[in-house]
């Protein structure tokens, strides 16, 4: 089982995944406006998944890093003792703690939102959103809040995590390995000779979870190339694979539930849509990829909708400050 | 004041492609990213999506091109020279099939940090065999990329430009194959530039001139092969030596070619490579990673007192302050 914090029931935990999704498509939104442009539709699509892994499925440990984002301390190498990963958002490195290797890197706008909503960044971290000199990049890097590994060429996290799983599985480790993919990346030769070795050498430590949002950057993924049957494909390269409704908190958390043990990967297929919460964003399918706005009526209608996510999620954090006390987020190790 | 051209590449590549129609353009999931929607949206049944997997892209292409087709990879540069390397050196490179890989987003012009930031493409390019290298420094060059390639015989990759490009040259002075563009004439110092660090040097070599330096300054668009006489002789008559500035790594590109062609032809004379000082970039603003880097104009300057041992009242105000003209090139009549 996995364990989650005994003091919140399921059905305080669903609700706390779903205020603060919204409270990252909001932050994400906000900031798609700020800049005329951001990857909101992965907001759209992931919010749901990646809160619930960081506050239902992975044992992290409480944040080892500043919440103002460290300025960017050159690049790694020999000479520059500085260099450092975001790793340390994600808790501190423990054998009986999990590690979590975030690939699709152009999602790291809604990572930086979540772990502002989490308490693990502070209110004010997107300040220096794709600032110069800043780590808090547009595409994320191993030097970024919330990162561990360089994953910009995408579908290379999954192998650097199998490397990962397999040193913690060489030293006895309980703690897992949670990887978070786009979808997309199950075009690249790479995913699949990743889950070739990890079922060869029977990596039971390592979980997947896809945002199957069916989109990439040139539209509709079954007009690009598509991956489908994607579930089948996996289970024939020996993963156990689940199947579940992206935007479904306890479904996500249940296909987790006791995983670690066995000697097979995990794969969770999260069917999403990458227009949740923001009805509006439909018009412009199946171009969802990067969200820039076409005039000034549409920037003014998205700011309509961004007033009006404020205000819900006020009303709802007003009544469930009364419903409950606060837990600790994303803390459930 | 120099004219800007918005997705030069897009509207030509439309255009050339008209009535050829043994071309065909192949795309990795960034087809908009890189201008290649016009050709896609004219004629779709030329364009094939093969979705984010390079690595098979290369083959494709590379049968493409045995059966007499011509293909156009389209996609950035690092996933053309990275991802795909021993595809495209194997199955395109050693048959010298004809596959033409048009790579965007050279060196430090994207924010998109290390990942997607081509730092060592021409280093990479370079050492396989049947290689040819083009590198566009405007909307000319940009422009002439099609022709220019499509005359080679053997796989060419051209180091591209998109979005908003300087048109810095003429539009009826098309880039000329293994030929470089004499900027200016003179007997101080030679300065050869390539892509976009071309338009940041003329700022440099406009103030340089205005102190009485006076400068060969020759942007070159083919970097492999890499054989004009017109650059040996540039060097051969500078004074104080040369400097080589692009925006790459100083291993394995323009400055290397140029270190190699001195040695082998005994030219005795100091050079400077201004590039990336063999260290990764990350993710920020052209200009400021330009700086950071040190392959702007101020670095140019630094260099010519370097090597002059001169130094030169220039201020990155009187940088800024150049305005520059479409440039004529100095003797276009040149023939080799
Ligand atoms: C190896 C590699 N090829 C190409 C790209 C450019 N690129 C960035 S995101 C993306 C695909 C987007 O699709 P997906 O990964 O499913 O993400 P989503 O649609 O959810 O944004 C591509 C092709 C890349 N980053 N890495």
């Amino acid at each position: 089982m996995n364990p989650t914090d005994p003091t919140s029931s399921g059905n305080e935990q669903r609700q706390q995944v779903a205020r603060i999704a919204d409270a990252v498509r909001r932050r994400v939104l906000e900031h798609t406006l700020k800049h005329n442009g951001g990857y909101l539709s992965q907001a759209c699509s992931s919010a749901e998944l990646l809160a619930t892994l960081y506050l239902r499925i992975m044992r992290l440990g409480p944040s080892q890093a500043p919440l103002t984002p460290r300025p960017f301390a050159g690049v790694p190498a020999a000479d520059n003792p500085h260099a450092f990963t975001g790793a340390d958002y994600n808790g501190p490195k423990a054998p009986d703690l999990d590690r979590f290797i975030f690939s699709p890197v152009h999602y790291a706008l809604v990572l930086y939102s979540l772990l502002i909503e989490l308490g693990r960044l502070g209110p004010d971290a997107l300040d220096a959103f794709n600032r110069d000199g800043s780590t808090v990049e547009l595409i994320g890097a191993e030097h970024s809040p919330g990162h561990e590994v360089t994953a910009g060429s995408l579908a290379q996290a999954i192998s650097q995590a199998g490397g990962i799983a397999l040193a913690r599985r060489l030293r006895g480790e309980p703690g897992r390995v949670w990887v978070f993919m786009s979808d997309g990346e199950f075009q690249e030769g790479q995913t699949w000779e990743a889950f070739a070795a990890l079922t060869h050498h029977r990596i039971g430590n390592l979980g997947v979870y896809i945002d199957a949002n069916a989109q990439q950057c040139d539209g509709a993924m079954d007009e690009v190339s598509t991956i489908e049957p994607l579930a089948e494909r996996l289970r024939a390269f020996g993963a156990e694979v689940h199947e579940v409704d992206g935007h479904d908190s306890d479904a996500l958390t249940a296909a987790a539930e006791g995983f670690g043990n066995g000697d097979r990967p995990l794969a969770v297929i999260a069917r999403t849509d990458p227009c949740r919460g923001i009805e509006r964003m439909r018009e412009r399918a199946p171009k969802l990829h990067y969200v820039r706005f076409k005039s000034d009526a549409e920037f003014k209608a998205y700011e309509q909708l961004l007033y009006k996510m404020r205000a819900q999620e006020a009303s709802a954090n007003a009544a469930s400050h009364t419903a409950s006390s606060q837990t600790t987020l994303g803390h459930t190790g | 004041m120099i004219e800007t051209v918005t997705r030069p590449h897009r509207d030509n590549l439309v255009r050339w492609a008209a009535q050829r129609p043994e071309v065909l353009v192949l795309s990795a999931d960034l087809t908009a990213s890189c201008e290649a929607d016009g050709f896609r949206d004219a004629y779709p049944q030329r364009f094939f999506s093969l979705g984010m997997a390079e690595q098979n892209m290369m083959g494709f292409a590379a049968g493409l091109a045995r059966e007499g087709f011509f293909p156009y990879i389209h996609t950035f540069a690092v996933f053309i020279t990275r991802r795909p390397y021993d595809q495209l050196a194997m199955s395109i490179a050693y048959p010298n099939l004809p596959v033409r890989m048009i790579g965007f987003l050279p060196g430090i012009t994207t924010p998109g940090g290390v990942t997607h930031q081509a730092i060592d493409d021409v280093a990479l390019m370079r050492v396989i065999p049947n290689m040819t290298i083009l590198e566009a420094g405007d909307a000319t060059d940009v422009e002439s990329m099609l022709d220019v390639a499509q005359a080679v015989n053997g796989p060419v990759y051209v180091r591209q430009l998109r979005g908003e490009v300087p048109r810095l040259f003429p539009a009826n002075a098309p880039l000329q194959f293994g030929q470089a563009r004499v900027l200016s004439r003179g007997d101080d110092l030679c300065v050869l530039s390539s892509g976009i660090c071309t338009e940041e040097a003329m700022r440099a070599t406009a103030a340089l001139a205005a102190c009485g330096v006076s400068i060969s300054h020759l942007h070159v668009s083919t970097l492999k092969p890499f054989d004009d006489p017109q650059i040996s002789a540039a060097i051969a008559g500078a004074r104080h030596g040369v400097i080589a500035m692009e925006n790459h790594s100083i291993i394995g590109g323009l400055g290397a070619a140029t270190a190699e062609r001195m040695a082998e032809e005994g030219i005795g004379k100091r050079l400077i490579r201004i590039g990336l000082r063999d260290r990764y970039a990350h993710g920020a603003s052209r200009d400021y990673l330009m700086r950071e880097y040190g392959l702007d104009a101020m670095a140019l300057v630094r260099a010519a007192e370097d090597l002059t041992g001169q130094p030169l009242e220039i201020s990155e105000a009187d940088l800024a302050a150049v305005r520059l003209g479409t440039l004529q090139a100095a003797d276009k009549t040149e023939d080799l």
